[in-house]
C-alpha cells in the first residue's frame, strides 16, 4: 500500500535494527527500539488525556528525547511545535499567543522556565516522567488508521517582518516526498552516520531525522560549542565515524578557513551537503582538496517548500568569482521563474523562485492572510486550482539550464545559515523605550547585520534589551548611535543613505 | 591590551572584559565571534592563530586572549 504516514518508515526499521544506535549526542545514546517504546509511550499518555490533532509543544534541550518527544506527537495524532530553551521569552511567548497550545513537554532544564510563562495556561509535563508510559497499540493502530497524509505533522516558527514570527506547517505527504527525494539524490542507506548542526526547532533537522528512521541509520547531535572549536569538531567526526552532513557553509567554512586540515582531517566523510549560504570557492578548493572522493551538494530550498527543494552535485571546476549553482528541483518539484509581470523568464534573465508540487506546506498557521499571500493560484494556469509558494528569492538559469540564485527581493537575509527579516530587528529595536529611530542593514562582505538607532540609550543597553526579543544570531553585530535616522522624500528609512554611510565609514 | 578590548568590546559593547573569566562557558561568545576575533586579531596584531590554538581556554578571558597573542607574537 502506499506511504501515507511518515511514521511508516519506522516500522520496518524497528524489526530489522531494533538495538542499533539511531540518535546520540556526546554522552547519551538511544537505541531505535528505545525511541520507539518512549515515543509510543508517551503518544499514549498524550491521547490518553485528550490530546489529538492539536499542537504539542515540545521545550527541550538539543537531546535525542526531544526527537523521541517528536515522534510522540506525531504517534498520538498530534503535530509537534519545536521550541528551543536558547529563544528569548519574548519571542516564546509571541510563539504561544499565536498556538494557544494545552500541552508542553519539558526536561528537568526547561521546566523551570516553562512554568514562569503567562501566556500559557496549559498542562506542563517532564518527558522523564511519562516516557515510560506503557504503549497502547490498539489505540495507536486506530489513531494511525484515521489519519490523512495531508495531516499535519510540525509547525516551525520562522522570521515575520512584521515582528511576529510565522509559524510554518507541514504534513506527511510533503515530508514523506521530501525525505523520498533527498534520500535518492544523497545516496543514504542504512551505513549513513549523520552529524547534526542545526537547530532541533527549523526545518533543517528534516534531512538527518526521518532518513534516519527510513534507512535504520545513525543520527549524532553534535554539541553547539563544537563549531567554535574547529579541531575538536573534526576529531568528534572522526571518534562518530561520520560519514554524511547536511550542514550551512559556515560551519565548513569555520574548519577550512582555520587550516584545520593541517591539524586533522575528517577520516569518514563521504557526503557533504551544504546549503543557505554562498560557498567561498577558496574554502571550497580546501575541503575538495582534502576529501577528493567525497560527494559535494549544494542545497536550496525554503522552510515554506518542506526543507529543500534544488540541488546541484558539484562535479566541475568553479573559479574564484563564480558562485555554485543551486542546480535543479527534486523529483516531482519544478521551479518556475517570474518576471515581474508573471511571464517566464527567459535563459540569463532574472525571475522571482516559485515552486510548484507536492513540497509545498500547508501554510502559516492561524494566518490565513499571509498564507494567501505567499501561496497563490499559479498565474500560468486559468484551468484548475493550483498553488505555487512565491519565494521571494531572485533567480535565472544560466547557459547550462543550471538554476542560479541571484538575490533577496525584500530585506530578507540569510546570516550564519540564518534565515531573518532585517524588518523584524527593527520592529523590536522601535519598540524599546527611549529609542526614536532605527535601520538595519547588513555587510555581505564581512558577515555582518548593523544596527543604526537614534534615541536616548547607550549601544550596551540597547544590546542586552535586544537580547530578551531576538534569538542569538539575529542581534546585530556592530551597533551605531545616530543624533536622527536619514528619511528619504517620502518619510521613509533611507537604508541606502545608510549603506552609503556604513561604507564610507 | 587596548586593541584587543577594543576588538571585544565592538562585538559585546555590554561584557565588562576585564573580570570576565567565562566567555565561553557562560556562551558569552558564540561561533560567529570567535571568527570575528580571529580575523580582526589577524590584521591589528599581524598572528594568524593555528587550528590547534583555537580551544576554549585560550578564548575564556580577554587575558587568556592577550597571552596567546603575546606567545604567537614570540614564536614568530
Amino acid at each position: 500500500m502506499q506511504q501515507t504516514n511518515i511514521l511508516e518508515y519506522f516500522d520496518e526499521t524497528i524489526e530489522k535494527y531494533p538495538d542499533k544506535i539511531a540518535f546520540a549526542n556526546e554522552d547519551y545514546e538511544m537505541t531505535f527500539q528505545e525511541v520507539y517504546d518512549q515515543s509510543r509511550g508517551i503518544a499514549t499518555f498524550l491521547s490518553d488525556h485528550g490530546y489529538y490533532k492539536e499542537p504539542i509543544v515540545i521545550f527541550m534541550e538539543k537531546h535525542p528525547k526531544m526527537i523521541t518527544a517528536f515522534f510522540a506527537s506525531v504517534y498520538s495524532g498530534n503535530y509537534y511545535v519545536p521550541i528551543d530553551s536558547e529563544m528569548p521569552r519574548a519571542r516564546i511567548e509571541l510563539i504561544f499567543q499565536k498556538l494557544n497550545p494545552r500541552v508542553m513537554i519539558c526536561d528537568d532544564t526547561t521546566y523551570g522556565l516553562a512554568e514562569e510563562f503567562p501566556d500559557f495556561s496549559g498542562e506542563i509535563y517532564r518527558y522523564d516522567d511519562i516516557s515510560a508510559s506503557k504503549a497502547d497499540d490498539l489505540r495507536l493502530d486506530e489513531i494511525r488508521s484515521k489519519a490523512l497524509d495531508t495531516d499535519p505533522i510540525y509547525i516551525v516558527f520562522t522570521s515575520g517582518s512584521t515582528g511576529i514570527p510565522k509559524g510554518v506547517l507541514a504534513c506527511h505527504r510533503s515530508v514523506i516526498d521530501y525525505i523520498e527525494n533527498l534520500s535518492e539524490v544523497l545516496e543514504f542507506n542504512h551505513d549513513t552516520v549523520f552529524a547534526n548542526q542545526t537547530p532541533l526547532y527549523f526545518d533543517a533537522c528534516l534531512k538527518e531525522l526521518y532518513p534516519t528512521l527510513k534507512f535504520g541509520a545513525t543520527t549524532y547531535l553534535v554539541p553547539k560549542q563544537y563549531f567554535m572549536f574547529p579541531v575538536k569538531l573534526v576529531e568528534f567526526l572522526n571518534e562518530k565515524k561520520v560519514n554524511t552532513v547536511c550542514w550551512v557553509v559556515s560551519a565548513l567554512t569555520m574548519i577550512s578557513a582555520f587550516n584545520t586540515f593541517k591539524t586533522v582531517v575528517p577520516k569518514y566523510l563521504k557526503t557533504i551537503a551544504f546549503g543557505s549560504e554562498v560557498f567561498p570557492i577558496k574554502q571550497f578548493r580546501r575541503w575538495k582538496e582534502v576529501l577528493p572522493d567525497a560527494k559535494f551538494i549544494n542545497l536550496y530550498g525554503p522552510t515554506e517548500c518542506t526543507g529543500m527543494c534544488c540541488y546541484y552535485k558539484v562535479e566541475r571546476e568553479f573559479e574564484l568569482d563564480e558562485h555554485i549553482p543551486i542546480g535543479r528541483p527534486f523529483h516531482n518539484t519544478e521551479i518556475l521563474l517570474l518576471t515581474e509581470d508573471n511571464q517566464l523568464a527567459k535563459p540569463n534573465e532574472p525571475g522571482e523562485i516559485c515552486v510548484r508540487g507536492t513540497s509545498l506546506t500547508l501554510g502559516y498557521y492561524r494566518d490565513f492572510e499571509k498564507t494567501n499571500e505567499a501561496f497563490v493560484q499559479n498565474p500560468l494556469n486559468d484551468k484548475y486550482p493550483e498553488l505555487i509558494y512565491r519565494t521571494g528569492d531572485i533567480g535565472l538559469w544560466n547557459e547550462r539550464g543550471e538554476l542560479m540564485f541571484v538575490s533577496r527581493k525584500d530585506y530578507q537575509i540569510k546570516h550564519m545559515g540564518h534565515r531573518i527579516e532585517l524588518g523584524e530587528i527593527e520592529f523590536n529595536v522601535n519598540m524599546l523605550d527611549g529609542i526614536t529611530g532605527c535601520g538595519a542593514i547588513y555587510d555581505k562582505k564581512k558577515e555582518k547585520i548593523v544596527l543604526y538607532y537614534s534615541g536616548e540609550m547607550d549601544q550596551a543597553a540597547l544590546v542586552n534589551l535586544l537580547k530578551e526579543k531576538l534569538p542569538r544570531y539575529m542581534i546585530p553585530n556592530k551597533v551605531i548611535q545616530y543624533p536622527a535616522m536619514p528619511l528619504t522624500p517620502n518619510g521613509k528609512l533611507d537604508r541606502k543613505k545608510l549603506m552609503a554611510d556604513y561604507e564610507a565609514d | 591590551m587596548e586593541e584587543l578590548l577594543e576588538i571585544l568590546k565592538e562585538l559585546h559593547p555590554e561584557v565588562d572584559y576585564e573580570t570576565c573569566t567565562t566567555l565561553i562557558d557562560d556562551k558569552i561568545l558564540d561561533s560567529f565571534d570567535i571568527v570575528s576575533i580571529i580575523s580582526e586579531v589577524n590584521e591589528e596584531y599581524d598572528v594568524a592563530i593555528p587550528a590547534e590554538e583555537i580551544v576554549p581556554e585560550n578564548f575564556n578571558s580577554a587575558q587568556a586572549l592577550y597571552a596567546l597573542i603575546e606567545r604567537l607574537m614570540d614564536e614568530d
